[in-house]
């Protein structure tokens, strides 16, 4: 379908899709089996000054949005969700910055993450704190001009690669979540280490690291927002960041789906190709709606963050929620479809189905976006009441 | 720095045919691409102005839809291009080509290096780089696989030869041509596209360049095609069998009978 996109924003999509064909194709499946962070596509992605199209050009970046950074994470995720999440989470770190920095951050930070010189993280899960982020436990206690950190954020994109940590740690335990601030951790910071690489069941090309923080000293003015507005910068950076997710379960789901069409005409059995069948056809026709279902939304909602609304989270996980499940869906179909070939890893569609999982799971459950949808129609309808 | 960078738009070769009747190219239809060997000249411009600051400019001889070759050059990072286009330049040969590029570099700001790729993939001559250096008077290194140094006036660059490579150091300005083993060509970047979108290349013409008419196109060019053909394919070919040693001497004997030991 048509989505009538700009200039800008089709020379965004070409030279993603570019990447994704000539770069990440060919070594997605080595970087899987091996574990392996894919600094040399990062390199590639900067060069194309991808990492800055969200962040406004006097820092550096494109002067774009929500809706051009989707395009691109789409692109990538075609060819692989574990590239592409290392390349959003940079995104995911950043957004407190961008949203909550003051001039001096912005202006120190900003351009080292447009242009894709040092990649960003985010730091929020704890091994008690998923759902339930009032759970965190690491604390952040001001010594003089220093805060001084304490605690272990687990699972943690681009840990480790990382050079520029948003930070959530508790600097008033006893008020609970208003208790919270946000920080900005440099790697190399002494205090500041990594423990081990998870060894994960998709997405297995990017870092998933714990951040351990032991007595480390960040400069005061490190602090990002105001003290206790840590939850809220969590909560405005995520509102920011699902329709990212969705759009990496769009292109996932798209490149599953271009997978199977390609094959089911290659394919024959009982002497024609099998996509001549219609339990194919049917297959792939649900596959396709689906999908395209799932991109309306993924840029409708992208657009209207672009409006600079006052409320997205319902919106916001609603794109997160339907696209993921839409995109663990569809690759389980394209793994039926390959059949025996399909849970072979000589085809794509295996760590598609594999990588598939993550989207329902991280940046919030699914569960938890229906939460967040449930709890904004009890808020309308009580406000549409008086 | 400034440094001129020779492009060349050709047939995209994995869709070349050959028509069986004329024995030439079917260009119809065919992509037009930037010459692959051009492209590490085009990247190893640019990392040479990334390294020590200047311009790189884009030349070009070709017909007016050559721009969007140039453009392609513009979003990897050259920043200005140069088309020289005139029908009267139509039908040159690598004389003829060489001389008209030179005049176009002369038109440019004093130009301190000058790369071409090794050849073109479609009249594989590799004539035209020391053609240039001819015209313009200046030192020439061919099939360079490294840049080494770089100075206000010196290269020293290793070049590539049948049984090793050499190193080279020449004054500057000079022209260079380069190999594959030079580089890896980077992909266009964001902004460069924007940039090659709104970037106007006005033609240069043989008046222009004060070209002299003998000089240039098919007018100009010492080089007759007498004829063009592909060589018929041959079916003769034998399968020698057994163990290696045994295949190795049966091998070394056919070459004897054929005389070609």
């Amino acid at each position: 379908m048509d989505y009538l996109l700009t200039e800008e924003q089709l020379a965004i999509r070409d030279l993603a899709r570019q990447i994704a064909e000539e770069k990440i194709k060919p070594v997605r499946a080595e970087l899987d089996e091996k574990n392996e962070f894919a600094w040399d596509i990062m390199h590639v992605l900067a060069q194309a000054d991808l990492f800055g199209l969200y962040i406004p050009e006097e820092y550096g970046g494109f002067g774009g949005g929500c809706f051009e950074n989707c395009i691109a994470v789409e692109e990538i995720s075609r060819a692989c969700i574990g590239i592409s999440v290392s390349f959003a989470a940079s995104g995911l770190g950043c957004y407190p910055i961008l949203l909550f920095g003051n001039e001096e951050q912005k202006a120190k930070y900003l351009p080292q993450i447009a242009s894709g010189k040092r990649l960003a993280a985010f730091g929020l899960t704890e091994a008690n704190a998923g759902s339930d982020a009032g759970g965190t436990r690491t604390t952040a206690v001001l010594d003089g001009n220093e805060w001084v950190l304490n605690g272990t954020k687990q699972w943690i994109t681009n840990g480790g690669e990382a050079e520029i940590y948003s930070v959530i740690a508790m600097t008033n335990p006893s008020k609970g979540a208003r208790g919270a601030s946000a920080f900005i951790v440099e790697k190399g910071t002494p205090g500041f280490s990594f423990g081990k690489k998870e060894n994960k069941m998709g997405i297995r090309s990017s870092a998933t690291r714990e951040l351990i923080f032991e007595n480390c000293r960040i400069p005061k003015e490190n602090m990002l927002g105001k003290e206790g507005m840590g939850f809220l910068i969590a909560m405005k950076t995520l509102d920011k960041s699902r329709p990212g997710i969705g759009a990496q379960a769009v292109g996932l789901a798209q490149g599953a789906l271009d997978e199977s069409v390609q094959y089911a005409r290659e394919r024959h059995q009982f002497g024609k190709p099998i996509i001549s069948f219609q339990a194919i056809q049917h297959m792939l026709a649900d596959m396709a709606t689906q999908t395209e279902a799932a991109r309306a939304l993924i840029y409708a909602v992208a657009k209207f963050m672009d409006s600079d609304p006052k409320d997205v989270s319902k919106a916001s996980a609603m794109s997160k929620l339907f696209a993921s499940d839409v995109a663990m869906k569809v690759t389980v179909d394209a793994v039926q479809i390959l059949g025996g070939y399909g849970y072979m890893k000589e085809y794509p569609v295996e760590k598609m189905m594999r990588d598939a999982k993550i989207l329902q799971i991280y940046e919030g459950t699914n569960q938890i976006q229906r939460n967040v949808i449930g709890a904004a129609l009890i808020k309308e309808a009580a406000s549409s009441k008086k | 720095m400034n440094i001129a960078v020779c492009v060349k738009q050709v047939p995209d070769a994995s869709e070349v045919k050959i028509d069986p009747q004329t024995n030439t190219m079917k260009r119809e239809g065919v992509p037009a691409i930037l010459n692959p060997f051009d492209t590490y000249a085009v990247e190893e411009a640019i990392s040479i102005k990334e390294k020590v600051g200047g311009k790189v400019t884009a030349v070009t001889m070709g017909p007016p839809q050559a721009v969007e070759m140039l453009k392609l050059c513009v979003s990897m990072g050259v920043d200005d291009a140069t088309l020289l286009s005139d029908r009267a330049f139509a039908g040159a040969d690598t004389w003829a080509t060489s001389y008209t590029l030179g005049l176009g570099i002369k038109k440019l700001d004093k130009v301190d290096l000058i790369i071409c790729g090794k050849q073109a993939i479609d009249g594989d001559t590799a004539q035209v780089g020391p053609g240039i250096a001819e015209n313009l008077g200046l030192p020439f290194v061919a099939y360079v696989r490294k840049v080494l140094d770089i100075t206000d006036t010196t290269l020293t660059v290793e070049r590539l030869i049948e049984d090793g490579y050499e190193v080279v150091e020449v004054s500057l300005p000079a022209v260079i041509t380069v190999v594959k083993e030079i580089n890896t060509p980077r992909l266009p970047s964001l902004k460069g596209k924007m940039r090659a979108k709104s970037l106007e290349v006005k033609p240069l013409s043989a008046a222009d360049l004060g070209a002299i008419p003998e000089n240039i196109g098919l007018a100009g060019s010492p080089t007759k095609v007498f004829k063009v053909f592909s060589p018929p394919v041959k079916g003769q070919r034998e399968f020698i069998e057994g163990e290696p040693a045994e295949q190795a001497s049966k091998l070394v004997a056919k070459l004897h009978e054929l005389r070609v030991l």
